[in-house]
């Protein structure tokens, strides 16, 4: 069964087989506004908690999108490539920017469940 | 998120009620965005009407007997010259002929003129234009004014159904309908539209009739510049500074041709010697090719690797459905066509010069 965590920076992770769907929460995506561009990463790429994964473009500015766990990208959502919007409409949906093995799931416990990310927003 | 010197709009509160998202922007909270989302405000804008409010930026009323001839010395323009309801968008220049700001003057009469400055820049303009005026029998009077803009191709129709006939301004003019007010044919999107300064009780009760409208909406400020980068219109600060010229800049149609050759404004002769080398960058219009939008800052190289310039606003233009940018690059390389690359998080982006503006102009000359 699934798990989903939440982080201070306003993502989520869906955590499956020792694999993490990972994208940004709906507040964060009413923040930025309508997105035009995701930068995504390459397949293999291995990255260290606070690294910056994916890089999300709306009209006015860019905004970094940070490894919340350590892990390697197993797959980056390529439908983004022509519909960046798909953030807006399905942030928690259609919109997931990557997939990445967990290197260390005891990283995990340090994150939020839904209750504690709701209170974190207000 | 505001520290005790920012500034707030009169018609705050109503911002707030529409839903507003507020951001600062140069020393004030303004608008960013409403609910719709910037997508849908710059589109709206362009096939309807947008509603912004302006008041950031500051009007002042120049008269007496030396108003023209101040103006002459304080900007690169020959005010006598100005037609009773003609605009004309000019400068205030530096020594080195850099641009401290770029404004809005109309004549109001035969010797009273209107100029409107940049929100940035206001404070540092009055105090420019009223030491200048010691020399002048003129006097600057900063007006207390909240200033709207209704922009699009059916600003018109709405300004009418709201009660105000605009069918005799032209682009490019502009006139005092109501006691205290001041309303002209321009603005910062490349549409037709209006700005009007008015005051703020006026301004609720206008506001009101506008909303009732339903070709009309607010609009933030991301939209002002998505708008107004498309329409290949300037953001001092950004695209023009102290350390552009207007040569530079390719603004020198705005500065007509006798008071190039013997206009005695400030910035002259330093203005003059650059036209005369020709300046080393010039201001051009960028086209990255693809999706992924070229920011302000980005350096560009040509096909050799070497710095050909640098990116000085740049996102995505919703009408043009590509991202936009416009910067200064060498000489040479400023003919639209002209591939050069921007350094985007050090991947080299192809970007091709291209002509400005990005979205066709419709202004309403005649």
């Amino acid at each position: 069964m699934a798990t989903t965590y939440f982080t201070e920076d306003h993502e989520w992770l869906r955590v499956e087989g020792g694999v993490a769907t990972v994208g940004i929460t709906d507040y964060a995506q009413e923040q930025l506004g309508d997105l035009v561009f995701v930068e995504l990463p390459e397949t293999g790429r291995k990255l260290s908690k606070g690294d910056t994964a994916v890089v999300v473009e709306s009209v006015k500015a860019a905004s970094d999108v940070y490894a919340p766990v350590d892990g390697e990208i197993t797959e980056a959502n390529g439908k983004l490539s022509s519909d960046p919007s798909l953030v807006n409409s399905a942030a928690t949906g259609a919109g997931w920017l990557w997939k990445m093995k967990l290197a260390d799931e005891s990283q995990l416990a340090g994150l939020m469940d839904e209750a504690a990310y709701k209170a974190h927003i207000g | 998120m505001t520290g005790d010197d920012t500034k707030h709009l009169p018609l705050e509160d109503t911002h707030v009620a529409a839903g507003a998202r507020f951001g600062a922007f140069a020393g004030w909270s303004m608008p960013l965005t409403y609910p719709a989302g910037v997508m849908k405000e710059h589109l709206h804008t362009r096939e309807h009407a947008g509603l912004f409010d302006i008041s950031h930026m500051k009007l002042f009323e120049v008269s007496g007997p030396g108003a023209a001839s101040l103006l002459n010395r304080a900007c690169p323009l020959d005010s006598g010259a100005l037609e009773i309801s003609q605009s004309k968008l000019t400068f205030f220049l530096n020594e080195a002929g850099g641009i401290l700001d770029d404004l809005i003057v109309t004549r109001l009469g035969d010797e009273r003129f209107m100029v409107v400055a940049n929100a940035g820049n206001a404070v540092a303009d009055e105090k420019h234009l009223r030491e200048l005026a010691n020399g002048f029998d003129a006097s600057v009077e900063p007006l207390d004014r909240v200033f709207l803009a209704i922009q699009g191709p059916e600003a018109w129709a709405a300004l009418s159904r709201a009660g105000i006939e605009t069918g005799a301004l032209l682009f490019m003019h502009g006139v005092e309908p109501r006691k205290n007010w001041f309303m002209s044919r321009s603005g910062y999107t490349g549409e037709d539209g209006f700005e009007i300064g008015l005051p703020e009780a006026d301004a609720r009760g206008l506001v009101a009739k506008l909303l009732e409208d339903e070709r009309v909406m607010w609009i933030g400020l991301a939209a002002r510049d998505s708008l107004r980068l498309e329409a290949g219109l300037c953001l001092h600060g950004q695209d023009i500074t102290p350390e552009t010229d207007p040569a530079a800049a390719a603004l020198m149609w705005a500065i007509p041709k006798e008071v190039r050759a013997s206009g005695a404004f400030i910035g002259a002769d330093a203005l003059r010697a650059s036209v005369e080398r020709g300046p080393a960058q010039k201001r051009v219009g960028l086209k990255p090719d693809g999706r992924q939008p070229v920011r302000a800052g980005a350096a560009l190289f040509d096909g050799d690797g070497k710095p050909a310039g640098h990116v000085t606003s740049g996102g995505f233009g919703p009408s043009a459905g590509h991202p936009v940018a416009m910067g200064y690059v060498a000489t040479p390389l400023a003919k639209p066509g002209t591939r050069v690359f921007a350094d985007v998080r050090g991947t080299k982006i192809p970007v091709d010069i291209s002509s400005l503006p990005f979205t066709p102009h419709r202004y309403r000359k005649g």
